[in-house]
């Protein structure tokens, strides 16, 4: 099979191998649930219950009028002990419902749907009433993506398998245990944007994973799995289009603009989960790896469950972390709080130390080597941006594309001098941003 | 926080990415100094002891005169030994006669790194090749002893203690006439007319090559540099495989023309910058009243990189051209 790939990229250390064998467990319910009112893309929520409420698993807890948003269920029966702030995996504190997790477990849901139900409207509805966000680690809502303008046909779906960022394998191993559910869910998907063609798209070291999804694939019409090559970010969304179906994405558009739709495995399955059998969001895979964790495990967990709580669960750590993470090592948030809660986007936690990563506490001059423009898949001149951030030539910025920077880290990875580029990158979006608003 | 999971030593916080490669400044000034050994082991089989002289004298002038600018600016002593200040040094060294005064190699590299470095502010933002500023200021300076001091020269006729590349000149002028392609051999292989770098360009291109291989040196450059000297050479009627050979145009353009800092930083740009040197080096040595150009061709480029860098910036993903 010819492998599919894009042109920029790096390539990292891959590090699967420490919980890619680990089949997936289930964390234990932890006694304290903390759940921020926004783990999503959109407006925040509104809690529907009050402190002292006893809810049950399933239940809905807190929701919003706005289209771009999404509910919260409560992934444990208990008893609301507290709405306010807390420490989030940002570093900042955000109103959340802490939850107090009872002994005796009840649980409730949504009514499950039939094949009768089984239009664009109805998918929609429930990917919104379930709560569904992006869980590749984007968390934008599902039933918005779900909408796309009637004036823009979508010929294609793209179901998300290539989890390019190092360590993680939560992807990986629902691909090999639940491959049905995938293709459940990308069909549901195929009816809510009309698509008459789904692609499983999975990264070449998963071959094993393609090569299952592909048996089940092979019985249907319009699906099929295809390869790409390992590199990273395989996964972000322009760069998953322009492989498989060679289109760009325009500057400032959306997938939907060039006739696609790209949606991560793992929500896949929640659409599935949550249309058959009417089960919101409430818990999700995530990898708990590093070299500092005794036993690296991928856990299924219940979200609000707190980081530290999952590596008890793992055995601890093994040697004190220099580095604790959230999400993958490109893209994620250092943390200092291990109280900090598991939420929908969360896709991994990583206990790092020295000698498997770089702290990244110092940088040099340039040298104008040129190997972040030959790394930045969207064809920018980071060092350029890099430099006219530090200048704070917002209009510089803005003629030079600072905006179409897709933030995956890849320049700041290849540099010989360890300079903060994509993070003085990220900044300048912030301030085009806030100028445009003006 | 429970007790199980605090820890004793405190944790980095940094924004991701938290990943970086192995790649770093020192490891790639150290690279290039390894490609440039066989061909400095070579130069010192071939001119001897005192050639070991004038690059350790350019070396000391390098790296005392990088010292006393990191004292004098506050900056960190530490990067004395991130290579740059050393392979400057060694760069100066390789394009000097074999036999120069041993004052001059460390007037011309404390020059280099003084004015043509840290006066534009040190490593990273020096618009010109500093080994290169040295060479054209002890050129300036100390003309007679840049054009002479070889270790060994050729006498036709009237033209005594001259380098091939004269001869050719006067060949060309019609105010001779010789075979210069006699020549071919002892440049490819051991060449004892030119500077100290100059000894053998087979062992130029393998050092290289082994640096482009290690993707430390880029191939867009080279290839720019020598493919339009040769159409040069070709279309204004010289010997093509001598001018590729002579003098320092195959150092200048895997060594010098190269150096990161100088050139621009697309492949297409650097493509171009290469055409340029090449052009501008066999025009500058055929037709101006230097017989040496590779310094000025580079220099003169230097100074274009920031207008080739603004002009072909890379078509951005998404956008039409």
């Amino acid at each position: 099979m010819r492998l599919l790939t894009f042109k920029g990229g790096v390539h990292p250390p891959e590090r699967k191998e420490l919980s890619a064998e680990k089949v997936i467990e289930t964390a234990p319910l932890p006694s304290l649930l903390i759940l921020p009112l926004s783990q999503h893309i959109g407006a925040p929520l509104a809690p529907v219950v009050g402190v002292g409420d006893e809810v049950r698993e399933g239940q809905l807890i807190a929701d919003s009028e706005a289209f771009v948003s999404a509910p919260l269920h409560a992934p444990a029966s208990g008893r609301v002990k507290a709405i306010e702030p807390r420490l989030s995996f940002t570093g900042v504190k955000i109103n959340s419902i802490v939850l107090e997790v009872s002994d005796s477990q009840e649980k409730t849901g949504l009514a499950p749907l039939t094949q009768a139900d089984l239009t664009p409207e109805k998918i929609r509805k429930r990917a919104r009433e379930a709560g569904l966000v992006g869980l590749g680690g984007a968390a934008f809502p599902t039933h918005v993506k779900l909408s796309p303008p009637s004036d823009k046909p979508i010929d294609t779906v793209l179901i998300n398998g290539c989890e390019c960022e190092p360590y993680l394998t939560c992807d990986y191993r629902l691909m090999l245990e639940e491959p049905e559910e995938i293709i459940s869910g990308l069909k549901l998907i195929m009816i809510a944007v009309g698509a008459n063609r789904g692609v499983i798209v999975v990264e070449e070291n998963k071959r094993d994973a393609g090569q299952i999804l592909n048996e089940i694939a092979e019985k249907e019409e319009n699906i099929e799995v295809v390869l790409t090559k390992t590199k990273y970010p395989q996964g972000s969304e322009k760069h998953l289009i322009k492989a498989v179906l060679d289109r760009e994405v325009p500057s400032g558009a959306l997938p939907f603009e060039v006739g696609a739709y790209v949606q991560n495995v793992q929500t896949t399955i929640a659409l599935s989960r949550a249309f058959w059998k009417g089960e919101p969001l409430t818990e999700r895979v995530v990898t708990v790896s590093g070299e500092a964790v005794s036993h690296p495990k991928n856990l299924k967990v219940k979200l609000g469950t707190p980081a530290q709580d999952l590596i008890e669960f793992c055995g601890g750590f093994s040697e004190e972390p220099d580095k604790v993470i959230f999400g993958g090592p490109m893209t994620g948030f250092s943390i200092f709080d291990f109280s900090v809660p598991v939420v929908k986007g969360t896709s991994g936690i990583l206990a790092l130390k020295v000698g498997e990563i770089e702290l990244g506490d110092r940088s040099n001059e340039c040298l104008r080597c040129g190997r972040c423009l030959d790394a930045c898949p969207v064809f920018l001149m980071p060092v350029t941006l890099a430099n006219l951030t530090l200048a704070g030539d917002i209009d510089g910025l803005e003629a030079k594309g600072a905006l179409d920077c897709v933030e995956c880290g890849s320049c700041a990875f290849v540099c010989p001098t360890r300079r903060p580029l994509v993070q003085l990158i990220r900044y300048a979006k912030f301030e085009v941003l806030a100028r445009k608003k003006k | 926080m429970s007790q199980e999971t605090t820890t004793k030593k405190s944790l980095f916080i940094s924004s991701s990415p938290h990943f970086f490669s192995s790649e770093n400044t020192n490891r790639i000034m150290y690279l290039v100094i390894v490609g440039l050994l066989p061909l400095t082991v070579m130069a010192i089989y071939t001119f001897g002891f005192y050639s070991l002289m004038v690059i350790l004298s350019s070396l000391a002038g390098a790296l005392g005169a990088e010292a006393l600018a990191l004292y004098l600016y506050k900056r960190p002593i530490s990067t004395l030994l991130d290579g740059s200040a050393f392979l400057t040094g060694l760069l100066l060294a390789l394009c000097l006669p074999p036999k120069i005064p041993l004052l001059l190699p460390f007037i011309g590299s404390a020059f280099a790194i003084i004015v043509g470095k840290q006066f534009f502010g040190g490593l990273g933002h020096n618009v010109f090749n500093p080994a290169l500023v040295g060479r054209a200021f002890l050129l300036i300076s100390w003309a007679k002893h840049l054009t002479s001091n070889w270790y060994k020269t050729v006498s036709v006729d009237a033209f005594t203690g001259a380098t091939p590349l004269f001869l050719a000149k006067q060949v060309r002028a019609g105010e001779l006439t010789y075979s210069i392609s006699r020549f071919y051999k002892s440049y490819l292989i051991q060449n004892p007319y030119g500077s100290i770098g100059e000894v053998s360009a087979l062992l130029i291109v393998l050092g290289g090559l082994f640096l482009i291989g290690l993707r430390i040196v880029n191939w867009e450059i080279p290839l720019g540099y020598i493919g339009a000297a040769a159409v040069s050479a070709f279309i204004f009627r010289g010997d093509v495989i001598f001018h590729l050979l002579a003098g320092g145009l195959l150092f200048g353009a895997f060594f010098m023309a190269t150096a990161y800092v100088t050139t621009p930083l697309t492949r297409l740009g650097r493509f171009i910058f290469g055409l340029g040197c090449g052009f501008l080096n066999i025009l500058i040595r055929m037709f101006s009243g230097y017989a040496e150009s590779t310094t000025y061709a580079i220099l003169f480029m230097n100074a274009l990189t920031p207008l080739i860098d603004y002009y072909l910036a890379p078509r951005r993903f998404g956008v039409k051209k």
